[in-house]
Formats: C-alpha cells, structure tokens, sequence
C-alpha cells in the first residue's frame, strides 16, 4: 500500500507547471528568492512553535511558579518556598494516587498490548466478517466516559451488573465485587480503560502486521518454522516500532485518566482509586489549594519527562541514522 | 496482505479457539453498548425491577424523544438537539484547522529540517502529555486577554493548540517514511516549498488525513473539560448539556433518558468509526505506526 | 376635552412606563448548578419572573459533583475577566470571593426589603461580608434527616423510629433478622461526611458539633468527644450492605422506598424521590431528626451572589433578581418543588407537607434557642479546603479496617491543620 502511493506523484505530470507558481520569484531575484525559501519551513512552523512555547511551556512555568506561592482559590504570588511540595509528601491520599498510577498504568499499558497483539494476530487469520469484528473492537475509543461511565458502574457493581446477572442465572457462588472493595477498586478502573482503549491497539498492530514484508514470512515457512516461532522470532521483532508508538499513545492515557475515575468510583471507596490527575484537580479547583495542585501538576510533569525523554533519544537518534 | 498463514483455512482447533477467543472479546467489547441501548427502551419501573440485560417488557421510544427534545438541561427543557449545532460548529473547524496545520508541521519537520526542528519536535512531544487541568486558568486569562473567553472561536482555538501536538505526530511519523530523494528530485527542478506540498506531499497524505481526522474528531467532540470552561451560555457543545442533564446531584433520576442522550452525543463519533473504520486501519498500516 | 386629556396622560404613563421599563431592561447570565426536572423548572419560575420585569435571563447550567464543576468554570471565567453576573455559591465561598473583590453590595435591595427582618441571623450573616449584603439565599435544606420506611419497620417489630445512634445500632440486628438492610447508603465521600456530620451532632452535640466541625478546633477534632463519635460512625458501617460503594443518593433512597433498607440519613431533597414514586409522608414512610439531633438542625443553604457588573441596567436587572428570590412567590414555588422550606420564616406554610412543616418549626425554633449549624458536609461550615481534609480522613476511615477511632482522631486534626 505504501510503496503504491509513493510511485504516484513521479509519474504525475504536475511538477512542471507547479513549479512556475512558487518558483518564479526565484527566478527573478534568486538571492531573496533563496532565501525566502530558506525561511518559509522556519515560517510555517513558527506559529505553531510560538503557541507551544506559550501555552504549553509558558503555562508549565506558570504552574510552576503557582507551586512554589500560598495560592489558595485563585492565583496569588506570595512565596512560600517548597512548602507545598512538603504538604505533598506528607499527604496520605497524594501517596495513594502515585502508588495508583503506577499499578493502574503498568497494567493498563501491559494488559492494552497483549490483547491488542493477540486480537490483532487472531483477527489477521482470515476471520469471516473481520471488518465488523474490527468495528466491535474499535468502537469504544469513540465514546467518552462522559457516555459510558453509567452503563460501566453498573456493570461492575456487585448488586446491579455482573454478579447479579450470573446469580440470576443460576451461578450463585459468582462474586465479583471489586469495584465496592477498596483494595479491588483500582482494578476495576484498568478493566473499563483496557476496554476503551485496547482496541486502537489492535488496530495499531493489525497495521503493524499488514505492512509486514511477507517474502520473509514464506522464506521462514520454507524453513520449516512453525506459524507461532514465526510470529515470536520474526514478526513482532519486526512490529518494535509498533510497540514504541502503542507505548505512547498509552502512557499518555494513563497519565491523563480522569474522566474514567470521574464516571466509574468518583475516586472512591474511600479515595482508594485517586490518580494523581484527579488528585490535581480536586485539590486546585474543588477544594481552593491551587499551590497545592499545581505542585502535583509538577511531579506529574516530572515523570512524563522521566518516561519520554529515552523513548525520544532512541526515536531520534535512530531517525538519524536510518 | 493477509496471507501470513499460507494454508487454507480448515476447521481446525486452532480456528475453533480463534473464533471463541474473538467471540468473547465481542461480547466484553459489545456489553456497555448493550446495556446502554436496551436501559434506553426501558420505563423507570422496568429497570428499577429488572436485570442488566434482560430485554424491556415493552420497547418504548419515550427516552429518547425525550432526551432529544424535552428534557432539561438548564432552566431550558429542550433536550440535547440545540446543541448539536454547537458541537458541529465547534468541532468542524477546529478539526480541519488543526489537521492542516499537522499536515504543514509534520512536512517541515521531515522534509525540511532545520537546526533545532528535531529539539522542537520532542518540545511539542512533550505537549501532547500535558494534562489538560494544568492549563485551565492561565487559558482563561489569556483568551480573556485575547477577547475570545466564552466564545465559539476562543474553544475552536484551543482545542486547535492542543490537538496540534497530535495532528503533528501522526503526520511527522507518516512523513518520514516519504523518500527524501523525491522532495530532492523536485527542488532541484525547481520546486519550490508550497509546490512540493501541494504537488507530492498531499497527494500522497489521504491515509493519514483520515486517520488524523477521526482522532481529532473523537478528542473534539467528546471533549468536555475545555468545553464546559470555555464556552458561554449558549455556545454549550454537547458533552455538557449530556453532563448536566446526567450529572443531577439532588435531583430524580432517569436513567433511561440519561442512556438515550449518551447514544444521541455519541452518535456522530460512533457513525464516523462504523463507517471509516476501514479506513482508519488502512491509514495505519499505511504509515503512521512506522514511526 | 378632558376626555383627550385623559387619552394624553394615560398614553404619556404608558409611553413613560414603557420607556422606564426599557431603560431599565438589563441583562443577567446566571450561573447555577440546577439541571435536574424538578429543579430546572423551579429555577424558570425565577426566570419567568425577571423576564415579566423586563430583563434578560441568560442561563448558564454547569451540573455536577454539588457544583464542583460550575466552581470551576467560575474560576476560570473571573480569571478571564468575564464573571457571569450572578452565580450560586454558597457557604464560607462567598467569603472567598468577596474578599477577592469580584461581589457586588446589594445593601441597597435589602434595606429596601427588610432582608434583616426577614432572614434568620445565621443565615444572614453566611450572606454578608464585612456587614454588607453581597448574597442573597434561596432555600433551607435540612441535612439531618432520617427517612425510614414505615412498613420495614413495622415488620422488623420496631415501634418508634431511633431517637439516639445508640438505639439505632441496638435495633438494626431486628431488621437485619427481619431480612432488611438497617441503613441504606451511598459510599460516596460526601455521603460519608453527610452521615458522619449527623453522628458528631447527635453524639456530641451543637456545641461540640460548633467547635469541631465549624471552627476546626484541634482540640476538639483530636479530643476524647471525637473518638467516641469516630467509633459511634465506625458501628455504623456493619448496618450498611456491602454494595455501597460508589452507590448514588437516589438509588439509596430507593432501597428504603422499596422496602429493602430500613432507613436512610440524607437531607430533604430525598422526599422528591419519595413523592416521584407516589409516597405519602407519615404514611409511607416517616421523616424524622437524625438520631440524637431532635434539638438540632444541620442547614445546607443555596444561595446567588452578585458579581460586579459595569452598566446600570444590568445592575437594575441584578437588583430585581435579588429581589424577587426572596419574593413569597418564588420562595413558595421553588421549595415546594425543591422539599427545601423558605428561608423567610414569616411566610404560610399551607402548602408544604408535615415534614417542610415540621423543618420550619425547628429552623425557626433551633435559630431562636441554638442548635442551629451549618453544614460541613455540603460546605456551610468550613472553606472547602478544610472541607476536603475533612473528607478524606472520614471516607477513608468509614472504608478500611487499619485505623482505629483515636489513630482517625489524630489524622483528622493533623489533616485539618494541613488544609488551613
């Protein structure tokens, strides 16, 4: 598919013309003209760079200047030092959240690349109806929990959803009651985000295996390789970049989870399910201790930079030499 | 394509277990779409009595002609449709614009490095991990400075800034698996930067177009923090009428009213990924997961 | 000749009367939390009103966690410079925004009106900064209520609803042997802190309930008093099934209409659900004080405050909203549909059902003789800070088994501390 498209624009005979429009004031004063040239991809970027330098970069350092005043209900810059970030750390339900995020995101990125790697590899079998299966599995990533969060927590609540269907239905030992179960809660949370999000990864790796080069795939079949040691040995080496970007997009997910603690346990039983972006957002805005938030704004900061600046020394490097 | 298994399919154990495992995976995937449409013909007395699944005693309409045109989202009760417009108005151009922009960001950073782009490259990575509760505040001031808080351009243009973070990835990594010697082959026939765009690197771009449009569509349209933030009173998009007629806090319930103004909110998304579905995967495969 | 005289002056009064109502046809964008049937259409009572006085009602409806959400698109609208005119907040909020100087002075509108007259003191000085009105109230919901049913407890063998925390704990293995859920309840924290709130003030009384729980003393919230009602609470837990995690208010309710749960502790708005499924009050089911609190009433006030505004006739039409909020009309109407009462105390009652009745004899008798608290839990008492420590440290204790009452104690007081 792609090699198609890319033999497209050299046998399209559109250069020539096009190149009179752009091109012609390089003709004729080709100094300026170059340099215009050399400045246009500086040009188009710049809008773009000057926007994420302001209202991504500049609002980071804002926040981090937030975290170090006594703002409570809105902005106020009297300094306090590090004050906030001692409150933090002697915060139980802060300690709750961090711990959260890791158990939540490790299985949530985990759980998300299995299955999308398994449904994907299964769905590559030349599956009857395939596209309506590919459909199914892809859908959620269409609905917010803003939509789903009822449907969720009632599914998952012990005398509403699941446990109630399979006692009904004669299976009377069936319990499963995580979500009431302050220890369990956080689980449920991995299961209805897996749910949202796992699908795209399928998608993701049915792509990654459709663009797989399948003269290596029949060498190795000549080879005598079985269809399993072939997908171990030789495929999924071939998908790493797949796994990088699937790694992405999920981490991202996890670290923004908060319409999903939102709809499914409010955070609760108890403050057992916080994550560090609901924690953020209760603390700055729902309960006025806008330094406090905006320290653990910070922290979280922190860590995505701690997770993304290896991925993006290998992506870039490797770039470079390839 | 397709062919990694060269023999004919046979029924086999291999393919009863693919098929049961593919069947279990529906049913897990299917069941809150389940629960929320069959909640959604239900009455009040019918859900409160019966089972999650169990199908209604009579299937009635009543929810959702409600949720579509009666019932109160404010000190109106005209259901979620006004607000449909709102959401399309918002949606539409900010998808568009912040697609184009991706389009241009990413061909410059492939195409047309400079010192620095690779740097800026990972800043705007960066951008896309930045939770959106940490932004809130300063956008309002600024959108108040810039005159635009509470209106329909203000939430078009910070949903483009934050959804061009994204729109670029996709883009770069699609780019980069465009040989270089082709935009090379052009300029020294004297192409110049626009003209390359134009004449070769769109033509090439519709895959990933269709990919980065239905991402930014479902990030736009389910969007419901900076919408409920940024709009005014009557620049509500959907989400947040759908939140507050759902999210009463002291008020009666009814749920089946609730479930049919989710499916209404989420009927657009839900058309776009039944119907370019296909697409989508085949926009994948065509190069934005090579990155 | 006089006749056209008469056409001149009726028609010039006319004119004039148009005129007059033109200029003062100002606008006011009300940020509110009421989106639900029953409350919507109570609040476009108000709306109707001020649109028959010639002014604009721009509506801006934010649901969500008790108004968690609406606070913070108020945040971020002041910070953008462009507040709505008018916006519900309530408790020590309207403090915090009016010592931030974004609150208008209505002391005009409620000289004119008598607003002192009319409002209990309590009430009125929630109301006012710094001695000058810039809030104006719009219904008393009780908090410390017990909703039970009447037929659950009539089966389990119980003649009279609990008067103490203590006689409840006693009975409820009566109910439970009956088949029925003691307490029905919502796990969610401001449920937990709803019932916690009615456990301090039935165990420890107005007094206590003052120091602990409005002044956020150390003292009392580390105190032998404060052990005995963490360990009163923690009892309590048993009689709740294990279900209620993350349980709605509404669906609570339900269990007790149902006749699955006993009873139920949660303010008046819980009598809609009771009236929505066709339920009768000292028939159907009872509504009492919480146990222990007879003498006491927990208010959870809702309430508009003024923002700054810069024309005159938005201001006019700022002044008419006031106004007409604390009109008998709309007083009536609104808590009629709201199971709130009026927070004017000097208006009939007949309309209301025996327990907006029974609530306005003790609003009117706790606000003359004490007893009369705000609450904590729905954020009468504290800023929502001390609010949210307050929270966690209840939920988190109502929920897990490693804590004991005087470990809970400490945390409580040391969380406090954090959060001033």
């Amino acid at each position: 598919m792609t090699a198609h498209n890319m033999t497209q624009p050299t046998a399209s005979p559109a250069l020539p013309d096009g190149a009179t429009s752009a091109a012609a004031p390089a003709r004729r004063k080709s100094s300026c003209g170059d340099r215009v040239q050399r400045l246009l991809p500086k040009l188009v970027l710049g809008p773009t760079m000057v926007t994420t330098l302001l209202f991504i970069y500049g609002y980071v350092i804002w926040t981090g200047v937030l975290s170090l005043t006594k703002s409570s209900f809105l902005p106020n810059y009297t300094f306090v030092g590090f004050l906030q970030y001692e409150k933090l750390f002697d915060n139980d339900r802060w300690d709750v959240a961090s711990l959260n995020i890791l158990i939540f995101g490790g299985l949530f990125i985990l759980i998300c690349l299995a299955i999308g790697v398994l449904m994907a590899i299964l769905l590559d079998q030349k599956i009857r109806s395939e596209g309506a299966i590919r459909t199914i599995f892809l859908y959620p990533m269409a609905l917010s929990f803003i939509v789903t969060g009822t449907a969720w927590k009632w599914i998952l609540n012990p005398g509403l959803g699941l446990e109630k269907l399979m006692h009904d239905w004669g299976f009377e030992s069936f319990t499963f009651d995580w979500l009431v179960d302050p220890d369990m809660a956080i689980y449920t949370l991995v299961i209805a985000a897996v749910w949202q999000s796992s699908g795209f990864v399928m998608a993701l790796f049915l792509a990654g295996l459709r663009g797989v080069d399948n003269s290596i795939v029949k060498a190795a079949q000549l080879d005598g390789a079985s269809m399993p040691t072939i997908y171990r040995r030789i495929i999924l080496p071939h998908l790493r970049p797949v796994f990088f970007s699937a790694f992405i997009i999920l981490s991202h997910i996890a670290i923004k989870s908060f319409d999903l603690v939102m709809a499914l346990t409010g955070g609760g039983p108890g403050y057992s399910t916080d994550l560090p972006a609901t924690f953020m957002y209760t603390t700055a805005f729902s309960r006025g201790q806008l330094a406090l938030g905006s320290a653990s704004a910070m922290l979280m900061l922190g860590v995505v930079l701690a997770i993304l600046i290896p991925y993006l020394y290998s992506e870039l490097r490797g770039k470079n030499h390839g | 394509m397709a062919e990694l298994t060269l023999n004919k399919p046979r029924f086999t154990l291999g393919r009863v277990f693919v098929y049961a495992t593919l069947l279990v995976g529906v049913l897990f995937y299917l069941m809150p779409l389940l629960v929320m449409l069959l909640t959604s013909f239900k009455s009040m007395d019918d859900i409160r009595s019966g089972n999650l699944l169990a199908l209604p005693d009579v299937f009635l309409f009543d929810a959702w002609i409600k949720a579509w045109s009666s019932a109160c989202t404010g000190v109106a009760c005209e259901g979620v449709k006004g607000y449909f417009w709102n959401s399309i108005l918002i949606t539409v151009p900010a998808v568009l614009i912040s697609t184009f922009l991706g389009a241009l960001n990413g061909y410059v950073l492939t195409k047309w490095k400079f010192r620095g782009s690779d740097l800026f490259f990972g800043l705007m990575l960066f951008g896309c991990f930045i939770p959106f509760q940490v932004v809130i505040l300063p956008m309002a001031q600024t959108l108040g400075w810039m005159g635009l808080a509470n209106t329909i351009p203000g939430l078009v243009f910070v949903h483009i800034v934050y959804g061009m973070s994204f729109t670029t990835l996709f883009f770069r990594n699609f780019y980069v698996a465009v040989p270089t010697e082709l935009i090379n082959a052009a300029r020294i026939d004297g192409a110049g930067f626009f003209t390359i765009f134009w004449r070769i690197i769109l033509p090439l771009s519709g895959p990933i177009f269709v990919v980065c449009i239905i991402w930014q569509f479902t990030q736009v349209w389910n969007d419901f923090l900076f919408g409920v933030v940024y709009s005014g009173g009557d620049t509500k998009p959907i989400t947040v009428a759908l939140n507050n007629l759902v999210n009463t806090s002291t008020g009666v319930k009814e749920y089946n009213v609730d479930m049919a103004a989710a499916m209404i909110a989420a009927l657009p998304t839900l058309v776009v990924y039944v119907l370019a579905g296909k697409y989508f995967v085949r926009g994948l495969t065509a190069g934005a997961v090579k990155g | 000749m006089l006749t056209t005289f008469a056409k001149r002056t009726i028609l010039a009064t006319a004119i004039s009367g148009m005129l007059s109502t033109a200029a003062f046809a100002g606008s006011v964008e009300v940020l509110h939390y009421w989106t639900s049937g029953g409350e919507a259409k109570s609040a476009a009572v108000l709306k109707d009103l001020l649109e028959k006085e010639g002014h604009e009602w721009k509506d801006f409806a934010v649901a969500g966690g008790g108004g968690e959400s609406a606070m913070t698109v108020l945040k971020s609208r002041a910070v953008s410079g462009n507040p709505p005119s008018a916006a519900q907040i309530k408790g020590p909020d309207i403090q915090e925004w009016a010592d931030l100087g974004f609150l208008t002075e209505l002391d005009n509108v409620a000289g004119k009106n008598n607003w002192d007259q009319q409002l209990p003191a309590v009430v009125a000085d929630v109301m006012k900064y710094d001695g000058h009105y810039v809030a104006v109230p719009v219904n008393v919901h009780r908090v410390n209520w017990l909703w039970a049913n009447s037929e659950v407890l009539k089966k389990s063998g119980i003649a009279e609803v609990p008067t103490s925390w203590e006689e409840l704990i006693q009975v409820a293995p009566k109910i439970k042997a009956a088949g029925f859920i003691p307490l029905a309840h919502g796990g969610q924290a401001w449920q937990d802190a709803t019932l916690f709130e009615a456990v301090v003030l039935g165990v420890g009384g107005a007094d206590f309930y003052q120091k602990s729980m409005v002044e956020a003393d150390a003292d009392a919230l580390s105190g032998d008093t404060m052990v005995k009602v963490l360990d009163t609470f923690k009892r309590l837990r048993p009689l709740i099934d294990d279900d209620a995690a993350g349980r709605e208010w509404n669906i609570a309710t339900a269990m007790v209409i149902n006749g699955k749960a006993a009873m139920q502790v949660m303010g008046d708005w819980a009598k809609g659900e009771f009236t929505a499924a066709g339920k009768t009050p000292g028939k159907d089911y009872i509504c009492a004080p919480a146990p222990g609190t007879q003498n006491a009433f927990t208010f959870n006030v809702d309430s508009f405050a003024m923002f700054e505004v810069s024309n005159d006739e938005d201001k006019q039409a700022q002044a008419d909203l006031a106004r007409l909020i604390l009109e008998p009309t709309f007083q009536e109407t609104f808590n009629l549909n709201k199971g709130s009462i009026p927070v004017r105390t000097d208006l009939p009652m007949d309309n209301f059902d025996s327990c907006a009745k029974m609530s306005m004899n003790d609003f009117i008798n706790t606000s003359k003789q004490g007893g009369l608290v705000p609450s904590m839990a729905h954020g009468m008492a504290v800023p929502s800070a001390v609010q949210g420590a307050i929270y966690d440290t209840v939920t988190n204790f109502f929920n897990s088994d490693d804590m004991t009452p005087e470990q809970a104690a400490e945390r409580l007081a040391k969380a406090v501390r954090a959060a001033i």
